[in-house]
């Protein structure tokens, strides 16, 4: 069976999770990214690439900031932006997810951007459009349950190749909730693929998945020792959203041991970059001197998520046509 | 093909220019070949505002069927472009769909005072109502459309114009 992400040439068709992702796919986004990155600097904050397309936020879960840098993202390629938050809308009128998306194909959707507590969600649209023969329409997925968030994790390795060019001799540490995380598991999928020779994961016992070191990692439950001698600090959100039951103390206590203090950073390399994917729990996992510290880098990762989110959907969007199945020319 | 003189082309081209530059000349080379014949007029012309570079993939008109460029380079329009009289510099000049290209992404940038096109090569068959005001060499004939004419650089920076029989 071929990658559900890719079509028939080993384009992009939709983009669900960067596990499985080809790396030459991977380095494509990134490199696709880069000259996004300048067209905030001009007058016109605008391409024409996806002029005339329609692209939907389907939010089914809140999120502020993924759906305004994608709907920035849209909007800077000329897109026309439809938001839906669909907790107050059909689906609490008890209309089923698929129900939704062929209503919404009927209002001629050229791509579909999907937020979704369960996992899976986007995958299941992807391969309703594919079933019912509309190949010409795209689904980018915003993040969904514990699975994964892609645009995430590909604007994480925008970031670290910023600051640090090369992936192969990189130690890359992730720090925190990584049981509840879809972020942590694109972040591991993008790092492994990139060649990055040392991902470690640090956290409690509770919040690290079982069996995680299958992924390819080497586990720390200490973070002193895990941060040792690291080149990126990639920092987790203490999730209190998605926990039952007692996996933790108290916050306090959880930033006694797990925060990232500026005496903890120190045990990295000294040039060792500081990320996070929002939004920060202040100290919760990280602290305030360390969050606008020199070495953190939490604001350039939203500017370059926009760019990222760009780059995926123009490179789906540049099979927007339905009649684009011949030979394709990359002039 | 291999009788044009790419270097003395370009000379021809720098003195072509060189009565009609004034203060508020800059110039703009187009992505790959015109910037290397930017970079070498801007030198040989004694050009004040640094030397723009634009990448026309994210505005070109055949993007919806052919998709986009493998590895697009950065626009990078280091003045300003209100009142300025620009110079877009490309090495052949064709159908004339990369200059509309070009000149749509420069007014993004501001509104220039002016905008010429300066060209090594004229290979003739234009689409668009697009002509070059310096131009160093009009081929007498259009060049078949299966054949694809473009500057190369060598290692040593040297200039040669290069015919290829498309597949």
């Amino acid at each position: 069976m071929r990658n559900p992400q890719l079509n028939q040439h080993g384009e992009l068709q939709h983009l669900l999770t960067l596990d499985g992702l080809p790396r030459d796919i991977l380095t494509a986004i990134l490199d696709t990214a880069a000259p996004f990155t300048e067209v905030a600097e001009r007058e016109v904050k605008k391409l024409p690439l996806l002029r005339g397309k329609s692209v939907f936020n389907l939010f089914f879960e809140n999120s502020t900031r993924t759906r305004t840098t994608f709907e920035i993202a849209a909007k800077r390629l000329s897109a026309d932006v439809v938001n839906l938050n669909i907790n107050t809308s059909s689906a609490a009128k008890g209309e089923s997810l698929l129900d939704t998306v062929d209503n919404l194909c009927a209002m001629q959707a050229d791509m579909f951007v999907v937020r979704h507590a369960a996992s899976g969600a986007p995958m299941l649209i992807a391969q309703h459009l594919q079933n019912t023969g509309r190949d010409h329409i795209h689904v980018v997925n915003a993040g969904d349950g514990r699975h994964a968030h892609p645009t995430q994790g590909l604007l994480d390795m925008y970031t670290i190749r910023h600051f640090k060019q090369d992936f192969t001799n990189l130690t890359v540490a992730i720090v925190g909730d990584v049981l509840h995380s879809r972020v942590a598991r694109s972040q591991i999928a993008a790092l492994t693929t990139l060649g990055v020779p040392e991902v470690r994961v640090i956290g409690p016992k509770t919040l690290l998945p079982t069996e995680v070191e299958k992924l390819g990692v080497r586990v720390f439950h200490d973070m002193r020792e895990g941060l040792k001698g690291v080149d990126v600090v990639m920092m987790l959100r203490l999730q209190n959203e998605r926990m039952n039951g007692a996996l933790l103390p108290t916050p306090q206590e959880y930033y006694k041991i797990w925060g990232l203090t500026a005496e903890k950073l120190a045990l990295a390399k000294p040039d060792a970059i500081v990320m996070h994917p929002g939004p920060m729990n202040r100290g919760v996992e990280i602290d305030s001197a360390v969050a606008d510290g020199t070495q953190a880098v939490i604001l350039p990762q939203v500017t370059f998520g926009i760019a990222v989110r760009m780059a995926v959907m123009s490179m789906l969007g540049s099979h927007l046509a339905p009649d684009s199945t011949g030979t394709r020319i990359h002039a | 093909m291999n009788q044009l003189d790419a270097e003395a082309l370009c000379r021809q081209l720098a003195e072509q220019i060189r009565p009609h530059v004034t203060p508020a000349t800059a110039l703009v080379g187009i992505y790959t070949g015109g910037l290397w014949l930017a970079e070498r007029l801007h030198k040989a012309l004694g050009i004040q505002p640094p030397l723009g570079a634009i990448d026309v993939s994210f505005y070109r008109d055949d993007y919806g069927s052919k998709g986009l460029h493998a590895k697009p380079q950065k626009t990078e329009i280091p003045f300003n472009v209100d009142g300025a009289h620009v110079i877009l510099v490309d090495d052949v000049l064709y159908t004339g769909r990369t200059t509309r290209a070009a000149l749509n992404e420069l007014f993004d940038f501001g509104r220039p005072a002016a905008v010429e096109l300066a060209v090594l090569v004229d290979r003739g068959s234009r689409e668009l109502p697009i002509a070059a005001r310096y131009c160093a060499h009009t081929l007498p004939e259009a060049l078949p459309h299966d054949q694809s004419l473009e500057l190369q650089r060598d290692a040593a920076g040297g200039f040669t114009l290069k015919l290829t029989q498309r597949a």
